[in-house]
């Protein structure tokens, strides 16, 4: 699993990259009540804004951490968007992205960086 | 954060694992362990306990008694003041020359004098305006007093087990109590549209008290992200966003609060800053409303979205001032100013989120029924 500094998780799984956001990120958004998915087959860049997410406090941005097409969706999100607190890093993933360039995840943190990156 | 000013509860906030932030001046609790969510649902299902100690509260004396102080007030407030019964509440608002909002309280007469409640960011101001202008009235700010509130429907059972007799209370009803907490200035009412009381405690005996009450398997600790959202759900103003110096109260819609005796033809007509322009829209209309809104679908329509009348193109008619998911309602909820011709329940206007027209409904306010105990 890599982690990126805008707290994403990437797990590699069947040839395709999942990316969800950390425990950590989904404490400090706090209840999440709304989760905008982007469409599948849509292409995007490093840093595009993918999914909006609001929480009790706000809106939040998750940015595509690497190029590629998002493959896949989880739609279960919309309609149960508190999942996002329940199990961020197991049952609600956002995206599966197929990933055009994977050498952009070498630079990424693994678990025991990201950690020491949250403090 | 060495700026910041604590009430006499923050330690107890840290123990209980808040997340503080710094709101009005004050280390505040936004939320606790259980999540502004769950603490917003406990307190509409049990009981939820809120320290609002950051909240100014001011005594008013006259020389020649309540009543004389109650006339001087009512110079700053289009309220009917000297009316008020000994042991009774009421809401109301400072207005401004221009007929706008200074801030919004809570005054109560308490048989020989006033008690007023002002909101945290405004109490210095409304202390100083209070000074300026109430010739004769002594205006003591209470600094020694923490104030917490006691909201939703296991609150009645919960208070009356430590202090007897509070059950016997009426919504807007005040009583000073002796307690084994020293003695308690409490008010039925609240802002989170449960029933519910607002307890004013001696500084040095309220973590004791907020133990006691906490130590009810019914009560939690509710933090100010809750507070915000029970509020909003209530269809209660927040000072500051759902009202402000540009607003009148006639295009608050809390006009409720001005009574008859106060208005055009009424015994003690006008006499308040602003009083020719509230006078003029109570019996002419405003041009703008406070609505609720209700916006299609999950997501929040947050204050400063802009509103319009069409789909697409156009300018926008409105703004939103408050915006929040309602955890009750279980559904996006906001309220905002409109023109009057769309203010009527019902009408579907657009709000911009993220630059795309999303539909909204006007919609009936408060969100949530109130229940209270008349």
């Amino acid at each position: 699993m890599k982690f990126t500094e805008e707290h994403e998780w990437l797990r590699e799984e069947d040839g395709l990259i999942v990316v969800g956001i950390t425990e950590h990120a989904a404490e400090q958004l706090g209840d999440v009540v709304f989760v905008e998915l982007p469409e599948e087959g849509t292409e995007v860049a490093k840093d595009d804004e993918v999914v909006v997410i609001e929480s009790v406090k706000a809106a939040s941005d998750i940015l595509a951490p690497i190029d590629g097409e998002i493959v896949e969706v989880n739609s279960v999100l919309a309609d149960e968007p508190a999942k996002v607190n329940d199990d961020p890093l197991g049952d609600a993933w956002f995206f599966k992205i197929k990933a055009s360039d994977p050498s952009q995840m070498d630079d990424m943190m693994d678990e025991a960086a990201y950690k020491a990156f949250i403090g | 954060m060495s700026d910041l000013r604590v009430t006499p509860l923050n330690a107890l906030h840290r123990e209980l694992g808040a997340k503080m932030v710094p709101f009005a001046g004050y280390d505040m609790p936004v939320q606790y362990k259980l999540g502004v969510m769950k603490e917003h649902l406990h307190c509409r299902a049990e009981a939820g306990l809120f320290d609002v100690s950051h909240m100014g509260q001011v005594i008013l004396r006259h020389p020649d008694g309540v009543e004389a102080a109650a006339l001087a007030l009512e110079s700053l407030v289009p309220v009917d003041v000297a009316g008020l019964a000994s042991g009774r509440q009421r809401y109301g608002f400072f207005t401004n020359e221009a007929g706008g909002i200074m801030d919004d309280l809570m005054l109560a007469n308490r048989g020989d004098h006033l008690f007023v409640v002002v909101n945290a960011a405004c109490k210095e101001a409304d202390i100083a305006h209070m000074r300026a202008h109430l010739t004769g009235c002594e205006v003591e700010e209470i600094s020694d007093r923490a104030l917490l509130a006691l909201q939703g429907p296991k609150a009645e059972a919960v208070l009356e087990a430590l202090v007897p007799g509070v059950a016997d209370m009426r919504f807007m009803d005040v009583a000073i109590m002796a307690s084994e907490y020293g003695e308690l200035w409490i008010s039925r009412s609240g802002y989170t549209g449960e029933d519910g009381y607002e307890i004013s405690v001696p500084a040095s005996e309220a973590e004791e008290f907020a133990r006691a009450l906490l130590s009810h398997e019914a009560v939690e600790p509710i933090g100010l992200g809750a507070r915000d959202s029970l509020r909003l759900e209530a269809g209660l103003c927040l000072y500051g966003h759902d009202i402000d110096e540009e607003t009148s109260p006639v295009e608050a819609r809390l006009t409720w609060a001005i009574q008859k005796l106060r208005r055009a033809g009424g015994a003690r007509e006008g006499g308040f800053p602003g009083a020719e322009r509230i006078l003029a829209e109570l019996s002419d209309g405003a041009a703008r409303h406070r609505v609720g809104l209700r916006p299609e679908g999950r997501a929040p329509m947050r204050e400063g979205t802009e509103l319009y009348a069409e789909a697409e193109g156009g300018t926008p008619i409105g703004r939103v001032t408050s915006g929040a998911f309602g955890p009750t309602i279980e559904a996006p909820m906001s309220m905002g100013y409109v023109p009057k011709d769309v203010s009527a329940e019902g009408t579907q206007l657009f709000g911009d989120v993220r630059g795309k027209r999303q539909p909204v409904t006007v919609a009936a306010l408060p969100f949530t029924p109130a229940n209270f105990k008349r």
